[in-house]
C-alpha cells in the first residue's frame, strides 16, 4: 500500500465514517472505566493522599500534549515533502486538540501544585516547558487564521510547525538548564512515588481513552476541513460560471 | 450516605481533585461538541449547495 | 557572494537613508529599560540583580520590534520578486538581508548594551560577559526573526502574530544569554554558558535563512 493509497479524499471519507463511530464508542466506554478506576478504585497514596488521583488526568494530558504536537510536525512534514492532500488537514485538525490538552496539563498540573507545594504556580521546568509548548500552539493556530489563501496558509504553518518541533528540544534543553541554576531548595519533584502497579492500570486506561478520543476529534475535523474545503471550490465554481 | 460525603471530601483535598477531573471533561465535552457540530454543519451546507446544483443542471437540460 | 555584499550594502544604503528605523529600535530599547527603574524601584541592588535579565529581555523586544522591515518593504514594491527571478540562491539573498538586519539593529544594540547597563548598577565582572553575549547571541535573534518575518509577508498587519511566533523560540537564547553574565557576576565560569549560545547562533546559521527561504518563496507564489 502506498503512501497516496488514502490521499483519495472519497476512501479517506468512507475509512473515516467506519473508524469514528467505533472510536468514539471506545473512547466514551474507556473513560468511563477509567475514571471509575481513578476516584474509586486505586488506592491513595501514602505520601500525598487523594490528590495522586490528579495524576491520572494530569499525565495523560501531557502525554497528548507532546502526543499531538509531534503527530502535527510529522503530519506538516509529510504535507511538504511529499504533498499528500490530506497531511495538511491532519496537522490543521490536530491542533486545535493539542492545544486543550496543553491547557488541561497545566491546569492539572496547577491545581495539584497548590496542596503539593503550597503554591498554584512554580517555575519548574516542566510546567515552563509545557507553558512555552501552548504558545507555539498558539501560533501555529494564529498564523493559519492570519493567511487567507488556504494553500499559502497550509504551506506556511507546515513551515512553521516544522521550526517549532526542531526547536522543542532546544526549548526544552534550555529551560532544563535555566532551571538547575535556579531550583527553589525544597520543591517535591512532580514525579511522585514510583508507580504502583494499582495505580498504572488507571494511568494507562486513562491514556488510551484520550488517545481514541483524540482519534475520534482528528477524523472529525478532518472531514470538516475536507468539506469546507469543497464548499470553497463549489462556491468558486459557481461565482465564475 | 456517610461514605459519598467522604468520598467527595477525598481526604480533604476535595477542593482540587474535583475541580481537577471536572475541568478536563468540561474542556473535552467543549471540544467534542465544538467538532461534532462543525462537521455536521459543514455536511449541510455541502448537502445544500450540491443539491442546488444538481437542479439547476436538470433545469438547463 | 559579490552579489550577496551588494544586497548588503544596498540594504545599509537604504536604511542609512531611512535612518529611521535603526534609530528606533535603539530608543525602544533604551525606553524599556528606563521603564524598569521606574517600575521595580531605584535600588541599586535590586537592578543590579535583575540588570543581565533586563537587559537581555528589552534587546529580544527591540530585535522582533524591527523584523517587520526585513522583508516587508521589498516585499511589497516587488524588489524582492526581482531579487528571486534574478536567478540568485534565494537562500543567500536571504541570508544577506539577514545580515544586513543585523549590522542595523543588533550591532547598535551591543554598543547600547554596556551604557544601558552602568544605568541598570550592574556588576563590573558582567560586562565583558554581556559584550560576549550580544557579540554572539543577536545575530540568532536576526536567524531565527527571519522565519517569522517570512512566514508574516502576506499577513496584514502581522506584528501581534510576529510576536507570537517569534518570542518562543527566542527563549533559548535569552536563557544562555543572561546564564552567561549572571555566572561572569557570581563569579562563576561563564563558559559553558557560552559555548551553548555560540552552538545555538552557529546552528541557526545554515538553518533558518533556508526556513525563512521557503517561507519567502511560498508569500511569492
Amino acid at each position: 500500500m502506498s503512501m497516496h493509497y488514502f490521499a483519495n479524499p472519497a476512501r479517506f471519507t468512507r475509512l473515516a465514517g467506519r473508524i469514528q463511530p467505533l472510536a468514539g464508542c471506545l473512547a466514551a466506554i474507556l473513560l468511563i472505566v477509567g475514571l471509575y478506576l481513578a476516584l474509586v478504585q486505586a488506592p491513595a497514596d501514602y505520601q500525598q493522599g487523594e490528590t495522586v488521583r490528579i495524576m491520572f488526568v494530569h499525565v495523560p494530558s501531557a502525554w497528548m500534549a507532546l502526543f499531538c504536537y509531534s503527530f502535527l510536525a510529522v503530519a506538516s512534514a509529510v504535507a511538504l515533502i511529499w504533498k499528500h492532500p490530506l497531511a495538511d488537514l491532519a496537522a490543521k485538525a490536530s491542533a486545535p486538540i493539542g492545544a486543550g490538552f496543553t491547557f488541561l496539563a497545566l491546569v492539572t498540573g496547577s491545581l495539584w501544585g497548590k496542596p503539593m507545594w503550597g503554591t498554584w504556580w512554580v517555575w519548574d521546568a516542566r510546567l515552563t516547558s509545557v507553558l512555552i509548548l501552548l504558545f507555539l500552539y498558539l501560533g501555529y493556530m494564529a498564523l493559519w487564521q492570519a493567511i487567507e489563501d488556504s494553500q499559502k496558509a497550509a504551506k506556511a504553518a507546515a513551515v512553521l510547525a516544522l521550526v517549532g518541533a526542531v526547536n522543542v528540544p532546544i526549548i526544552k534543553f534550555s529551560v532544563d538548564w535555566w532551571n538547575t541554576l535556579h531550583q527553589p531548595a525544597s520543591v517535591l519533584r512532580m514525579d511522585g512515588p514510583a508507580i504502583h502497579p494499582s495505580m498504572l492500570w488507571p494511568l494507562l486506561i486513562m491514556a488510551l481513552a484520550f488517545k481514541a478520543y483524540f482519534v475520534t476529534l482528528l477524523l472529525a475535523r478532518m472531514r470538516m476541513e475536507l468539506n469546507l474545503r469543497r464548499i470553497r471550490a463549489l462556491r468558486l465554481a459557481e461565482r465564475s460560471s | 450516605m456517610e461514605s459519598v460525603t467522604e468520598f467527595m471530601s477525598m481526604g480533604g483535598y476535595g477542593g482540587y481533585v474535583w475541580p481537577a477531573f471536572g475541568i478536563v471533561l468540561f474542556v473535552m465535552a467543549l471540544l467534542w461538541v465544538a467538532s461534532m457540530r462543525g462537521w455536521r454543519n459543514s455536511e449541510k451546507i455541502l448537502a445544500t449547495l450540491r443539491n442546488s446544483r444538481r437542479e439547476r443542471e436538470d433545469v438547463a437540460e | 557572494m559579490k552579489q550577496l555584499g551588494a544586497i548588503i550594502q544596498r540594504d545599509l544604503r537604504l536604511a542609512a537613508r531611512q535612518g529611521g528605523a535603526t534609530f528606533l529600535a535603539l530608543v525602544f530599547f533604551v525606553l524599556t529599560v528606563t521603564l524598569f527603574p521606574l517600575g521595580i524601584g531605584p535600588e541599586p541592588a535590586v537592578l543590579a540583580r535583575v540588570a543581565p535579565g533586563v537587559l537581555w529581555v528589552a534587546a529580544l523586544l527591540a530585535a522582533m520590534l524591527s523584523l517587520d522591515r526585513l522583508f516587508q518593504a521589498d516585499f511589497e514594491d516587488g524588489s524582492l520578486e526581482q531579487l528571486a527571478l534574478s536567478g540568485l540562491p534565494i537562500g543567500g539573498v536571504v541570508l544577506a538581508k539577514i545580515i544586513a538586519h543585523w549590522l542595523t539593529t543588533g550591532l547598535p544594540l551591543l554598543l547600547a548594551a554596556p551604557i544601558l547597563a552602568v544605568l541598570l548598577n550592574m556588576d563590573d565582572e558582567g560586562f565583558a560577559a554581556l559584550m560576549l553575549t550580544m557579540l554572539i547571541g543577536t545575530p540568532a535573534l536576526s536567524l531565527i526573526g527571519a522565519i517569522g518575518a517570512a512566514l508574516t509577508l502576506t499577513v496584514r498587519r502581522g506584528g501581534v502574530l510576529l510576536s507570537l511566533l517569534v518570542l518562543p523560540l527566542y527563549i533559548p537564547v535569552l536563557i544562555f544569554g543572561v546564564s552567561a553574565i549572571d555566572a561572569a557576576v557570581h563569579g562563576l565560569n561563564a563558559k559553558p554558558h557560552l559555548l551553548l549560545l555560540a552552538a545555538l547562533t552557529v546552528a541557526c546559521l545554515p538553518l533558518c535563512p533556508w526556513a525563512a527561504a521557503a517561507a519567502v518563496k511560498l508569500s511569492l507564489e
